[in-house]
Parts: C-alpha cells; sequence; structure tokens
C-alpha cells in the first residue's frame, strides 16, 4: 500500500501542487506538436512559472525579472507570447492562446502565471474563447483567489441572461470557482436558480448545491431548504441531480423524501441513466426505514426446510432473531402498496444498457424484495457478464455475495460462470468462488468434473484457488468429501510445486474432519517431505503428522529425524511446526523420540527468532518434567493432543451483505469514506401516511380497499395497476413525453372494455347538437329519460361483474326493432338533413346507440351507505363548453337523511377546471338524487380528484374518463373530412389493421360499437364498405377523424388522424377493443 | 463523485489529466503503478484500488488505462460505466481512442471532459447532445477553422438536452433517409474434449445505423420476438410497448447506435456451426510433441463459414512449431507462445487441417495441460438463432425510407478444450 517514501517524493517533485521545478527532459511533445511557436522550449515555462507563481507576481508584467538564465528568457518571451496573444483584439489568436494554455494544463503543467491574462478574456464574445477561459478559470482560481475575483462580476450578469443556456453556463462556473470569498453569491445564485423556470438551470442549480458545500459546510441549512425546494419539482430532468445533491448533502434526512417518494418512484424510468443510479439507491436506504421486511413470515418457514435440506451450511445468525419476532405477532404481512411501487417500478430498468443501472436495481431487489421475487435479477445480472472486465469483477464480486444468501437464484445460471482459459486471473477466480457457493448435492458432480479442467491450466494462481475451491465443496457436501480427497491426493504427484503445495494444505483441512480412515494419506504426505519446499506445505504436513502421530507410528519419529537435521534451514512456519511435532511425539512416543525432541528444542533455543526461542523455552517447560515444573505438566498431553474443531472452510464473501450491494465499500469489504448504512427494517412500520401528497386522497379504508380492487382488474396491465388516483395526483404534468402516451393508453383501454359493454342512448343525437340548433331541446328531454332507464337497468350488472373479478360478458344484444334495419348511416344523413320530428329518432336509434355507462364512484360500503355512480352524458355542460358533463347519480341506501352534499376541495392536476354541481341539501333515505357536473380534463385522461363531502363525512373521489369521452362529435361532409384528413398526415395519422368481431358484422352494430367506445359523429361516405367519424376534442378543438375500412373476410383497418397522438393511439386501442370483441 | 482523471500509457506516462473539484497531486497515481506492477498482466490489475485519501477506479481501453480518483462511497459500476462512456466518446469523435488521438486533440478532449462531467456528477453523456455542443473534428472543418478562425463549439443549447428525447438532436437532415439495422449474434461456447458442448449460448445485438430527418418514430417488430430472452435497451426504447406487444418502439438517435443487445436462452439448443477435431500430444522424452487440428462446417443452414481463425496459446515450454497448414496460413509467436492459423472459407469438400510437429525445451519436463483453442469465424447472412426482423414501420415523417437488415453470425468466445 505505502510505497517508500523516497520514491513517492521523486514522483512528486515534477508538478507538485506546489509548483517544483520540472526537470527538462519532461518536454511536453504532446502540445509542441500542435505549437510550432513553442517547439523547442516548451518544458521551460513551468519551471519558471511556478517558481514565479508566488514570488514574483507582482512583477509580472517586467519580463526583465530574471535576465541571467538563458532558459528562463526564452520561457519569458514565450508566455509573452501568449499574453500578447491573449491581448490581441483577434478572436482567432486568442483562441490558439486559449488553446495551447489548455494543452498545458491537460499535461498537469502550471500556467498559473498566465491569469491576469486570460482572466480578461473572461468576457469576449468569441464563445469558444469563452469556455476555455472557463476552463482555465476553474483550474487555477483556487490558486489566485484576488485576481478571480474580477470575473465574479461577468458571471452575475450572466445569471440575468435571458438566454437559460448562459444563465445556466454562468451559474455552473460560478460554482466551481472555489474561492470562499463568494459563497454569499454562490448562495444567493443558486436559491435564485433553483425557481428559475428553465429546468436546465434548475438542474445546474442541483449540481451546485455540492459545490457550495463543500466549500463552506456552514451553509447547510439554506441549502437543506433549496434541496427541499428542488426534491418537489416535477421534471425528470431536475430529478437525478438533486437526489445527487441530497445524498452529498443531507443523506440523513429522510424525511424530505416522504412527500416526493411517489413522484420520484413514477419519474424513475425516465430519468437519465446516471440519476436512475442514485435515485435507485437512496431509495433502497429510504425503504428499509420505512417498511416492513418482506420475509419475515417466510423467514421462519424457510430457513427450517432449507437446514433440512443442507445441514450445516445454511447458518443464518439472524434466524434466532427473526424467530422471535416472528413469534410476537403472527399476523400476516402486508406489503405497503409503496413498497410495491418502488419494485414495479424498478423493475423494467434491469433491462437497461447501462450496467450501474441494473446492479443499482439488482441491489435494491436483494434488500427490499419478498425472497420469491428476489429471482429476476439473476437474468440481468448474468447478461453483464458479458460486458467489459472491470464490470465482470465488479459484478461478479456482487453476485458471489448474493449466492451465498441466494443460492437458488443462480443455479439455473451455473453454466454461465464457466471459466475460459481466456478469462484474466482475478475474473476467474471471482468465477470460482460463484460457482463454489453454487455448489450443491445435485450439481456436485458437474462442478467436480468443470473443476478438473481447471486444475490443468497453465495459471497457477487459478490452479491453487480451484484446489482450495474443491476443498471447501468436500467439506460443505458430505456426499463428495472421498472423491475429492482422491482427487487431491492424485494432485499430491503433480510436477508443479504450488499445486502440491495447496493441495497438501487443502488436503490438511479435510482430514481433520475424519482422520481415523486416512492414514495411507497422512503417509503417503509424509514422504512428500523430501521433495515440497513450500514452507505452508511443509508446515502442514508435520502438523498432520504430530495431530495424527498415532496413526502412522513408525514414520513420525523417522520424520522428525529428517526434519531435525534441516531444521537451521526451514522457514519460521516450519520450524515452529518442526517444534510442535516433536513436543506431541515426545508424549506419546518418548522412548523413540526423546532424544531427537532435546536435540530440537535446544537449536531452537538459539533460533534468531524470538518467536521460536519463546516457542521452545515454553515447550520445554511444560512437556519435560523437572522438579520446577508446575501442574501444567501433567496437563500436557490434554493440552496437545486435545481433539481440535475441524476447521470451516468458508467463502470469504460470506456476511459481506452487511454492506449494501453495488458500493464501493461493499466492493473493498471496508467502510468506504461517506458511506451510508443501510438501515436494518423497522419492527413496526413508521405511519405510510407521510407519504401522501398534500391531503391525503383516500381515507385509509378505502385506499385499501380501493387498490385491491385495482389490481384485481384483469385486464389492467400490471404496471399501471396502481397509477390510479393516488399517483395521477403527483405524476406530472408534462405528459407530453411519448412514454407516458403509450404508458396512459394501456391504462385507458381497460376503460374501453368497459365501457362498449353498456351501451348508450343519446349519443345519436348528441352528435348532431352543434349543428342543429332547434334540435336541442330535444335530447336534453330524451336523454334524461334514456340514462336514467340506463343507469337502473345497467348498475346492478354491472357492480355484478366488477366484484366477482371476472372479465364482464357483454350484455346480450338487445333485440332490433325492425325499423331500425335501415343502416345507420342512412339516419345520420337523414338526421343532419331533416330531423325535426322527435318522435321519429329515438325509436331508430335508442337500439343503435348503447345505453349509458355508468361507474361507481363511491361504493355502498366504502360511502357508509352512500352510493355514487357517474355516467357521461355526452351532452355539452351547460356554461362552459370545454367542460365535459358528468351526470353524477347519488343514492341514499343509510336510514337517516345526508345532508348538504357537495363537492369540496377538488385537487384538480394544473390546467384541470372542475365545475362543482350545486349543493345537495337534503336527500333522504332511499332516495337518488341526480346531478351534473362539468371537468375541463385538458383533453388527458388524468383522473380528476376531488371531495364528496356530506354533513359527516367526506370521501376521496376521482373521475377518469374513458378516451372517447374526451371529445364531442362534430359533423362535416366528405369533402371536408377528406380535406382534414389530407392536413393530418404522417406523425397524426395511426392505422391499425382488426378483426371484426362475429357480432360485429353488419353495418349498423360497427356503428353502434364504435360511437359507444367514443363520442363521435358520423360522417357520410360514399363507399359502402368504409365508415367515417369526425370529433373535436373538448377542452382544445383539435380534430379527431375516425376512418374504419372494412376488408375483405372481417378484417378491418382503423385509420385515425389527430394531431392529438397520444389521444389518437388510445383512442386506436379503445376502438379495436370494441370492435373485435 | 469523480474528483480526477488520468489517464496513462502503457508505458506509465500521464498524458493527461483533469480535475473536477480541486487539484488532485499526480503522485495518487503512484498506488496504481504499484498495483499494476503486482498484477504482471494489464488484465489483472485491480479496477478499484484503496488508498489512504483516495480510491482509484479504473478501466483499460485501447492501450490507455484510465483512472479516476474517488473521495467516497460512490457505486464501483457507476464509475467504470461512466469512463467506458468516455472511451466510447472518444472513438466516437477520432475514429479511434488512442494516445495520438487524444493528444492531437487535446483541446477537444478537455472540452468533451468537461461537459460530461460537472462536479463529478455526469452531466451529458449522449453523443447526440455532445456532438451539438462540441463539433467532432474532420478535416474539412479544421481547415475552415484555420482560416476563419470559427471554432468547434456549438452556440446553442441543444434541444435534446431539454427534451424527453436526450438523444436525438432537432433539425436532422438527410437527403436520403436511410435506416440500416445489423443483427449480430455471437455464439460463446466451450467445447470440451470429446467435442461436446459443456455450454453455449447466443449473445445478439442490434446496431442500427440511422440517418433519418426529422423527428421519426420507429417501430421494429420480429417474426419470433420470444426467442428474445433477456434483452437490455437502448434508452430510447419504449419499455410498455415491449412488454405488451414485443414491438421496439423508439425515436432513434441520430447515427449509429446499438439498439438492443439480447441473450437466446441457452435453453434452446444452440446450433454449433463448426466442429474441431483435434490430437495435440506431447512426449515425455523426445522434448517434442505432435499437433494436428483439423476444422470442419456442421450445421451451417447452407450458409458458407468464413474469416476463421484459430488462436492458440501454447504451453511456455513450446520452443517452435513445424506444422503445415492445407489451407490458409500460420503464425507461431516464439516470444507469447501464441499460435494464429489464418483459414479463411471452409469448403465442406476439403477441410482445413493443420498438422505438424511441436519442438518443446529440451530439459524441459513435458507441460501436462493442452492448450484451448480459440476459434473466431463469421456467417453473412444468417442469425443462428432464428431471429427475423418483420417489419419496420415509420410514423411522424411523411418521406419513405430506405430499409434494411443485415444478419450476421460470429464467434464470440468460442473455446475448444483439448
Amino acid at each position: 500500500m505505502s510505497l517508500p517514501p523516497v520514491q513517492k517524493l521523486l514522483r512528486q517533485l515534477p508538478v507538485g501542487p506546489t509548483g517544483w521545478p520540472k526537470p527538462p527532459e519532461d518536454g511536453g511533445v504532446a502540445e509542441e506538436v500542435t505549437s510550432p511557436v513553442l517547439a523547442t522550449e516548451a518544458g521551460q515555462p513551468t519551471c519558471y512559472s511556478a517558481l514565479r507563481a508566488d514570488e514574483l507576481r507582482p512583477l509580472a508584467d517586467s519580463p526583465k525579472a530574471c535576465p541571467q538564465d538563458p532558459l528562463v528568457m526564452v520561457a519569458l518571451e514565450e508566455h509573452d507570447d501568449l499574453k500578447e496573444m491573449l491581448d490581441s483584439n483577434k478572436d482567432s489568436l486568442k483562441l490558439e492562446a486559449m488553446k495551447r494554455i489548455v494543452a498545458m494544463i491537460a499535461r498537469g503543467k502550471n500556467a498559473s502565471d498566465l491569469f491576469p491574462a486570460v482572466v480578461k478574456n473572461v468576457a469576449c464574445k468569441n464563445i469558444e474563447v469563452k469556455k476555455l477561459v472557463y476552463v482555465y478559470l476553474v483550474r487555477y482560481a483556487e490558486e489566485q483567489q484576488d485576481l478571480a475575483l474580477l470575473s465574479i462580476s461577468t458571471f452575475q450578469r450572466g445569471l440575468k441572461d435571458p438566454n437559460q443556456l448562459i444563465r445556466a453556463s454562468a451559474l455552473r462556473v460560478l460554482s466551481s470557482i472555489r474561492v470562499p470569498i463568494i459563497v454569499p453569491i454562490m448562495m444567493l445564485a443558486i436559491k435564485e436558480a433553483a425557481s428559475d423556470m428553465s429546468p436546465y438551470v434548475r438542474k445546474t442549480a442541483a449540481h451546485a448545491i455540492p459545490k457550495l458545500y463543500s466549500l463552506d459546510s456552514d451553509q447547510k441549512d439554506q441549502l437543506i431548504e433549496v434541496i427541499e425546494k428542488l426534491l418537489a419539482d416535477k421534471t425528470t430532468l431536475v430529478a437525478g441531480s438533486v437526489v445527487m445533491a441530497f445524498e452529498e448533502v443531507c443523506p440523513e434526512r429522510i424525511d424530505l423524501i416522504h412527500k416526493n417518494y411517489r413522484k420520484l418512484c413514477n419519474l424513475l424510468i425516465d430519468v437519465e441513466e446516471w440519476g436512475q443510479v442514485v435515485i435507485i439507491n437512496m431509495l433502497t436506504r429510504y425503504a428499509r426505514t420505512q417498511f416492513l421486511s418482506p420475509n419475515q413470515n417466510e423467514s421462519l418457514l424457510e430457513e427450517n426446510t432449507e437446514k433440512a435440506f443442507y445441514g450445516s451450511e445454511e447458518e443464518d445468525g439472524k434466524d434466532a432473531k427473526a424467530e422471535a419476532a416472528m413469534l410476537a405477532k403472527c399476523k400476516p404481512y402486508v406489503m405497503d402498496p409503496d413498497h410495491r411501487l418502488l419494485l414495479r417500478n424498478t423493475k423494467p430498468l434491469l433491462q437497461s444498457r447501462n450496467a450501474a443501472v441494473v446492479m443499482a436495481v439488482a441491489q435494491l431487489y436483494f434488500h427490499l424484495a419478498p425472497k420469491a421475487e428476489v429471482g429476476v435479477i439473476a437474468k440481468a445480472l448474468v447478461r453483464l457478464l458479458r460486458s467489459h472486465s472491470e464490470v465482470q469483477y465488479v459484478v461478479l464480486q456482487n453476485v458471489a455475495t448474493m449466492s451465498i444468501k441466494r443460492r437458488g437464484m443462480f443455479e439455473p445460471y451455473l453454466k454461465s460462470f464457466y471459466i475460459r482459459s481466456t478469462d484474466p486471473t482475478q475474473i476467474k477466480i471471482l468465477k470460482l468462488e460463484v460457482l463454489t457457493n453454487l455448489a450443491n448435492e445435485t450439481n456436485i458432480s458437474t462442478i467436480l468434473r468443470e473443476f478438473q479442467t481447471y486444475i490443468r491450466s497453465m495459471d497457477k494462481d487459478f490452479v491453487a484457488a480451484t484446489i482450495q475451491a474443491i476443498g471447501r465443496c468436500a467439506t460443505n457436501i458430505g456426499k463428495v468429501r472421498d472423491t475429492c480427497l482422491n482427487g487431491l491426493v492424485q494432485l499430491l504427484s503433480n510436477r508443479d510445486e504450488l499445486v502440491v503445495a495447496e493441495s497438501v494444505v487443502v488436503i490438511k483441512k479435510l482430514l481433520q474432519m475424519q482422520p481415523a480412515q486416512h492414514s495411507e494419506i497422512i503417509k503417503h504426505m509424509a514422504k512428500l517431505t523430501d521433495n515440497i519446499q513450500v514452507p505452508m506445505a511443509r508446515a502442514s504436513i508435520l502438523w498432520l503428522i504430530g495431530e495424527y502421530c498415532e496413526h502412522v507410528p513408525k514414520i513420525a519419529p523417522d520424520v522428525l529425524r529428517k526434519m531435525a537435521k534441516s531444521f537451521t534451514n526451514e522457514e519460521d512456519i516450519v520450524k515452529l511446526q518442526v517444534i510442535n511435532l516433536a513436543a506431541k511425539l515426545y508424549l506419546t512416543n518418548s522412548k523413540q523420540s526423546k532424544l531427537l525432541t532435546q536435540y530440537v528444542l535446544n537449536l531452537a533455543k538459539y533460533d534468531q527468532n524470538y518467536d521460536i526461542r519463546d516457542r521452545a523455552r515454553f515447550i520445554r517447560q511444560l512437556i519435560v518434567p523437572t522438579e520446577k515444573s508446575g501442574a501444567l505438566n501433567k496437563y500436557a498431553k490434554k493440552l496437545f493432543l486435545a481433539q481440535k474443531p475441524a476447521p470451516i472452510l468458508e467463502s470469504s464473501f460470506k456476511d459481506r451483505d452487511h454492506f449494501q450491494l453495488g458500493s464501493l465499500s461493499h466492493l473493498l469489504n471496508a467502510k468506504a469514506v461517506g458511506y451510508q448504512e443501510l438501515p436494518d427494517w423497522p419492527d413496526e412500520a413508521p405511519d405510510p401516511s407521510v407519504r401522501n401528497v398534500e391531503v391525503p386522497e383516500w381515507t385509509k379504508c378505502t385506499s385499501r380497499e380501493k387498490r385491491k380492487e385495482k389490481v384485481e382488474k384483469p385486464f389492467y396491465s400490471d404496471s399501471e395497476g396502481e397509477s390510479g388516483p393516488t399517483e395521477s395526483a403527483d405524476s406530472e404534468p408534462e405528459s407530453g413525453s411519448e412514454e407516458n402516451g403509450s404508458s396512459s393508453s394501456s391504462g385507458s383501454s381497460s376503460s374501453g372494455t368497459e365501457e362498449d359493454e353498456e351501451e348508450e342512448e343519446d349519443s345519436g343525437e348528441q352528435s348532431e347538437d352543434k349543428e342543429e340548433e332547434e334540435v336541442e331541446k330535444r335530447p336534453k328531454r330524451k336523454d334524461k329519460e334514456g340514462s336514467h332507464k340506463a343507469v337502473l337497468g345497467s348498475a346492478g350488472r354491472y357492480a355484478l361483474g366488477r366484484q366477482g373479478g371476472a372479465p364482464i360478458t357483454p350484455p346480450p344484444v338487445q333485440p332490433i326493432p325492425s325499423s331500425s334495419i335501415i343502416s345507420t348511416s342512412l339516419v345520420t344523413d337523414l338526421e343532419g338533413l331533416t330531423l325535426t320530428d322527435s318522435s321519429l329518432t329515438p325509436t331508430l336509434l335508442s337500439p343503435a346507440f348503447s345505453a349509458v355507462k355508468t361507474y361507481e364512484l363511491l361504493h355502498r360500503m366504502a360511502g357508509e351507505g352512500l352510493a355514487v355512480e357517474y355516467c357521461f352524458s355526452r351532452r355539452p355542460f351547460p356554461g362552459d363548453p370545454h367542460m365535459v358533463a358528468v351526470q353524477i347519480q347519488i343514492s341514499n341506501n343509510t336510514d337517516t337523511e345526508v345532508k348538504n352534499l357537495r363537492v369540496n376541495e377538488p385537487k384538480p392536476l394544473s390546467g384541470m377546471r372542475i365545475q362543482e354541481f350545486p349543493e345537495i341539501e337534503h336527500l333522504a333515505p332511499g332516495d337518488t338524487a341526480s346531478v351534473v357536473m362539468g371537468i375541463d380534463f385538458c383533453d388527458s385522461t388524468q383522473a380528476a380528484n376531488f371531495q364528496l363531502c356530506t354533513h359527516t363525512r367526506q370521501f376521496y373521489v376521482s373521475i377518469q374518463p374513458p378516451v372517447g369521452e374526451l371529445m364531442a362529435p362534430v359533423f362535416m361532409s366528405e369533402n371536408e373530412f377528406k380535406k382534414e384528413q389530407g392536413k393530418l398526415m404522417g406523425m397524426s395519422e395511426i392505422t391499425e389493421k382488426l378483426m371484426l368481431s362475429e357480432k360485429c358484422q353488419s353495418d349498423h352494430t360497427i356503428v353502434q360499437q364504435l360511437t359507444s367506445a367514443a363520442n363521435v359523429g358520423r360522417v357520410p361516405c360514399g363507399a359502402s364498405n368504409e365508415y367515417r367519424f369526425a370529433a373535436k376534442t373538448v377542452t382544445s378543438g383539435s380534430l379527431v377523424l375516425i376512418t374504419l375500412e372494412r376488408r375483405e373476410g372481417s378484417t378491418a383497418q382503423l385509420t385515425i388522424n389527430s394531431e392529438k397522438m397520444v389521444i389518437g393511439t388510445m383512442l386506436v386501442k379503445d376502438i379495436i377493443q370494441a370492435l373485435a370483441q | 463523485m469523480i474528483h480526477s482523471l488520468f489517464l496513462i500509457n502503457c508505458s506509465g506516462d500521464i498524458f493527461l489529466e483533469k480535475h473536477w473539484k480541486s487539484v488532485v497531486s499526480q503522485s495518487v497515481c503512484d498506488y496504481f503503478f504499484e498495483a499494476q506492477e503486482k498484477a504482471i498482466d494489464v488484465e489483472n490489475v485491480p479496477p478499484v484500488i484503496s488508498t489512504p485519501h483516495h480510491y482509484l477506479i479504473s478501466i483499460y481501453r485501447d492501450k490507455i488505462f484510465f483512472v479516476s480518483v474517488i473521495q467516497t462511497e460512490v457505486p464501483p459500476l457507476f464509475v467504470i460505466e461512466f469512463l467506458h462512456r468516455v472511451a466510447d466518446t472518444f472513438q466516437d469523435y477520432f475514429g479511434e481512442c488512442s494516445e495520438t488521438a487524444i493528444k492531437d486533440n487535446v483541446v477537444i478532449v478537455y472540452e468533451l471532459l468537461e461537459e460530461m462531467l460537472d462536479n463529478g456528477f455526469p452531466l451529458a453523456t449522449e453523443s447526440n447532445i455532445l456532438k451539438e455542443l462540441i463539433k467532432p473534428p474532420t478535416i474539412l472543418r479544421s481547415v475552415v477553422n484555420s482560416i476563419t478562425g470559427s471554432s468547434n463549439v456549438g452556440d446553442t443549447l441543444p434541444t435534446g438536452q431539454l427534451s424527453n428525447i436526450p438523444w436525438r438532436r432537432a433539425g436532422v437532415k438527410y437527403t436520403n433517409n436511410e435506416a440500416y439495422f445489423d443483427v449480430i449474434e455471437e455464439i460463446d461456447a466451450i467445447i470440451d474434449k470429446s467435442g461436446s458442448t459443456v455450454f453455449a449460448e447466443i449473445q445478439g445485438v442490434i446496431d442500427s445505423c440511422i440517418k433519418l430527418s426529422g423527428m421519426p418514430d420507429l417501430s421494429l417488430s420480429f417474426m419470433n420476438p420470444r426467442l428474445l430472452d433477456d434483452v437490455s435497451f437502448h434508452p430510447c426504447i419504449r419499455f410498455k410497448r415491449w412488454e405488451s406487444e414485443r414491438v421496439l418502439s423508439f425515436i432513434p438517435p441520430d447515427g449509429n447506435f446499438r439498439l438492443i443487445s439480447y441473450r437466446v436462452s441457452s435453453q434452446n439448443l444452440v446450433a454449433i456451426p463448426v466442429y474441431v477435431k483435434h490430437m495435440i500430444s506431447f512426449k515425455e522424452n523426445t522434448s517434442s510433441g505432435r499437433f494436428d487440428v483439423t476444422i470442419g462446417p456442421k450445421q451451417n443452414m447452407g450458409k458458407t463459414v468464413e474469416g476463421v481463425v484459430m488462436t492458440v496459446h501454447m504451453p511456455k515450454a513450446v520452443l517452435n512449431m513445424n506444422l503445415t497448414a492445407t489451407q490458409g496460413s500460420y503464425t507461431f509467436d516464439p516470444v507469447t507462445k501464441v499460435l494464429t492459423w489464418d483459414v479463411g472459407k471452409i469448403t465442406p469438400q476439403k477441410l482445413p487441417n493443420l498438422k505438424g510437429m511441436v519442438n518443446l525445451q529440451s530439459g524441459a519436463p513435458k507441460p501436462e495441460e493442452n492448450p484451448s483453442l480459440n476459434i473466431q469465424f463469421k456467417i453473412q447472412q444468417l442469425a443462428i438463432s432464428g431471429l427475423k426482423v418483420n417489419r419496420l414501420d415509420m410514423y411522424g415523417e411523411k418521406y419513405k425510407p430506405f430499409k434494411g437488415v443485415k444478419y450476421i453470425t460470429k464467434a464470440g468466445k468460442f473455446q475448444v478444450r483439448t
């Protein structure tokens, strides 16, 4: 570890921080190539400047400072040359000068004397010059603090620049200048930047925090405030950087994370990869403090069975503790939903291309996941083994630790750890470690066969490690002990001494377990003493013979004789063992060995090593009875020939897992500076409600219930299961990103399936509302009646289907009255022209358009008797055309009157607006009231959350609209349609093929299914196999054009044109779902 | 996190240093030199070295050691992965990551390092972003720059840095819009003495070269996506689409990049396209040995196996080899004891064979181990796993791109034990 001091000094000499002169032979070849002017003497300026930097700087402008030395003269002139270039007003010259200076810095040469000349250019217009000046400034400001202050005002000005890039880079450089005097300025700048509107500047602010902290740790409290503020930031750009700052400044302030926990989990996938690593590591620690161990219940059961299988190897010290904890509270473990959220959101990152991210997720799963789920990480870790050898090295270290605790996890990948002759030795040894850890009764034969090949390798260090591995396998798996022992004995005749020596050492350990049967082997080894020279091996043999001298009574004294002869030439450990052997022989067979022992002890008495002299003296007193010798003499035999416990050969990676895996400390197996301990699981879970954002959205009981319900729904894609109301409150509004689009679409497809089962009555009329003012009154009346019926009719069925958890079967198609055989296209055409006779349309349309589908807002049980359902009535909301009308049906199933029903504290996401319904004063028992409220969803399927209050209680509820309800039908002609469609090509067009289901073969069922899936209006169309629909989104009024073309058979092609891509993709899914079922 | 970086060449010269926090003296590298000396082989230098005040994390790439200085706890892989990313960036910028290239472009290197890390924490590592910030050197540009005095530094903030698509630069324009995908599969295998497969696995990657204007949104689908057992993605790929539909949907970075890498599960039988018959023996007394190797094609699905090269690390006792090759040429380096046989194409009619005598050091005991044979080969137009790209669709742009897919199978770590 430590170097000889002289060597270190020498190394330091050339360019130590003190700037000692550099020997001239270190001529900087690199930069001379680029700068012909400097070609001759470039090595020199450093020498000069270094000397001058401190002493002569005041004279900087007088080049005649030291004229004696011609070399120095030249150097001086050259730097003058640079200065001249920097002073010129040509940017190209300045740039050239700066490039040379940077090249000097890169070589580690001192260029600090140019500081005044360089710092002048900080305000240079040329951006590259500027950047290079920054590089210089950051490098030397610390050494020349006074002069550095000159540049500060430039940066302060930069902080106010309208261009975000300039603001950010000004902050970056300002915070990188390590001059304590400007701490207040930096603090101010950081605070300001933290509330900058550009996320890029905020990110820079987050980066600046640890810089300031390292400069002046007294600022901690203020910095924590900034961190707290930035943690609440909702952009992915900032998240990684601020968590980094958090980890460096205040990792102990875990309480700052609570409110941001869910947001961080949800943002994680979109954060850049380096940020992901930091966030995951931090969340691992967080989760350890906040959640209960997922394995506490299983541990008892599992450990026991494992013990039965593998005997002693599976020793777990924590066992007893876990058991005790278990008995203490045998209540079933329920994983906190937030814990689950973390596990679920990190899992896809196992497929990152970045090894650090994969490792971070792997350690998170290892430390946090229930045993049954940890297995998923094995595959990803094995994949990393294909990467660079450094990555392999780190991954294998971690795999080695994991494979001790969770052997089953890597067993399927056993062969991936097989060793190639081209692997570097350090990788080979780690792989060997893993293979040994994975060995069990079933695979030991394959592993041993593999080991046999390794033993013949050319790499002797590796062979030695293999022999040790065999030894470990033999101790751990009793079945193969004899096979291994035989194999090792064969190795004793190997030509390579290292191999033999290693085998001897391992055999010694193995023999200790069952010496009686193996006197043959001991004899064989005794013969080896003549040839083998490796001290450790000799010592081992001697110890063995001494220990089991009773098994080899004839050989032992002879060996001692030989050893006594060569005693003086032996290594120390061998000498000690010779003494040992002599003592043991003296005790068991004093007749033959008395003299020999005396001789050896005498030799040892005058040995150079005091250890050996001491030992000899001690042993002589102990074994040779004299009159002075005390009581111990009697026990000498017991002392020396006591039964010794067999050594346990265990992995050096055992118990390393108390370090967080993947950390530097784990790798070094020592606590690194700044390492944060991984806390133990708490016995009692801390209050989970701290993570609720703003006000808690759910009362406790409903939260559990709702969550469960959601998970059960079979059509929710797994990952979307919980992205319901709770998270959507804090998931960010900038959902323009593609990721979000696709993710929410899978969520909404589910609502689509629900939707098309229910049928709606009034959407047909709805489509005409915009055009035909005169019809206005009629549909209103109609759908009131219609929807009432539908609500009553469908509510029961709906609830039934949902509670069963099974996919809801579509209701039987309603019998179609004969009059409705007229194709709906005709109807719509007619409607557009003549709809004045209200009595005609309902009979025609009611079967064609489905009943309104209702959704549950508040279940009877959760609402303590108050049941609330809602449906999308598809009428424009009076008062605000940008709102979607939601009809709410409240029924009072209690036996008391409910008073003051109202909406309270709507918590809309940004941009979302809620128009509350007028307060309901009384609702008698058994009564049902129907009200309408308007919600502007901003054309997104994010849920609207609000509270529903009665005079006694309040319920947190949320409404999530299916994408089809976010639009209102528009009427247009075929030509208009084509024209609009022409404008919405390319990215705005989505085409998908689908198979029409059996019941969707007739024209009108198709139209019916489609219009029930989305609130769209039919557009007349010339071709008989084509259907067109048009709608506008409610909030922004963007057109949504749908074309469905029937092909031969039951295939069809669906095209949606909309500038709202997210809506388009979601709608495609919904419609396909509706038509394919 | 990362305090400083030193670039060291094989002869132990520190030819570049960069500090992101206060300056760490070069003498810290002595600990590294010490470890290097101890390791003998460059491959065996431990990637993490602990010194009294610092930790050194290093990688070895292209004959250069990248040694980073760390002061506090940091996931080692984080640093290692980052250093490799730095090396990749140099490679990308200068065409090679060599000492000369770095020295020639020292200013660009410095600017790059400045952008890639801020206070030791990675800032911009996407090559597309970096190329907008700092233009890579080309001959034309360096000529123009020297005349006009303009610079390599971009003067606007790359839009990607702010968008949700940080890997793609804005305003890409091409006259020919092309998208090429190379499906490259490597067979990792260990074949034992008797010719049976101890371990075999297919590691594949899809490397893409995408030159498309605007913001294309691509989706690539496979005929048999279930084949892919374990996949890792470029960040541009939407996880969710893959999870639900097994379609790769992405807005690609501009230029060359690795789209996915995958592994085909070892449960499926991996077809081994070549077999090797070998007879290597050393005689005890005569200090000579025999060497006889034949390579033949097997299960190659009608495609020719080409580019076959065999390298063997012979035991130290081997002095020289006298061989005759029926095809191709062989070289034996008596210093490193490496035998290389460049076979070329295998024709099933006439199997290539290399045979002859091995001269051993006289007096030295016969080597007890037989060397293992490392085989390289290539099969064009075949993905050995059977993976097939079904189609590539483009959304978001109106032009018709030219699309191309190329398949190639190579030997990865393909080793035959003898």
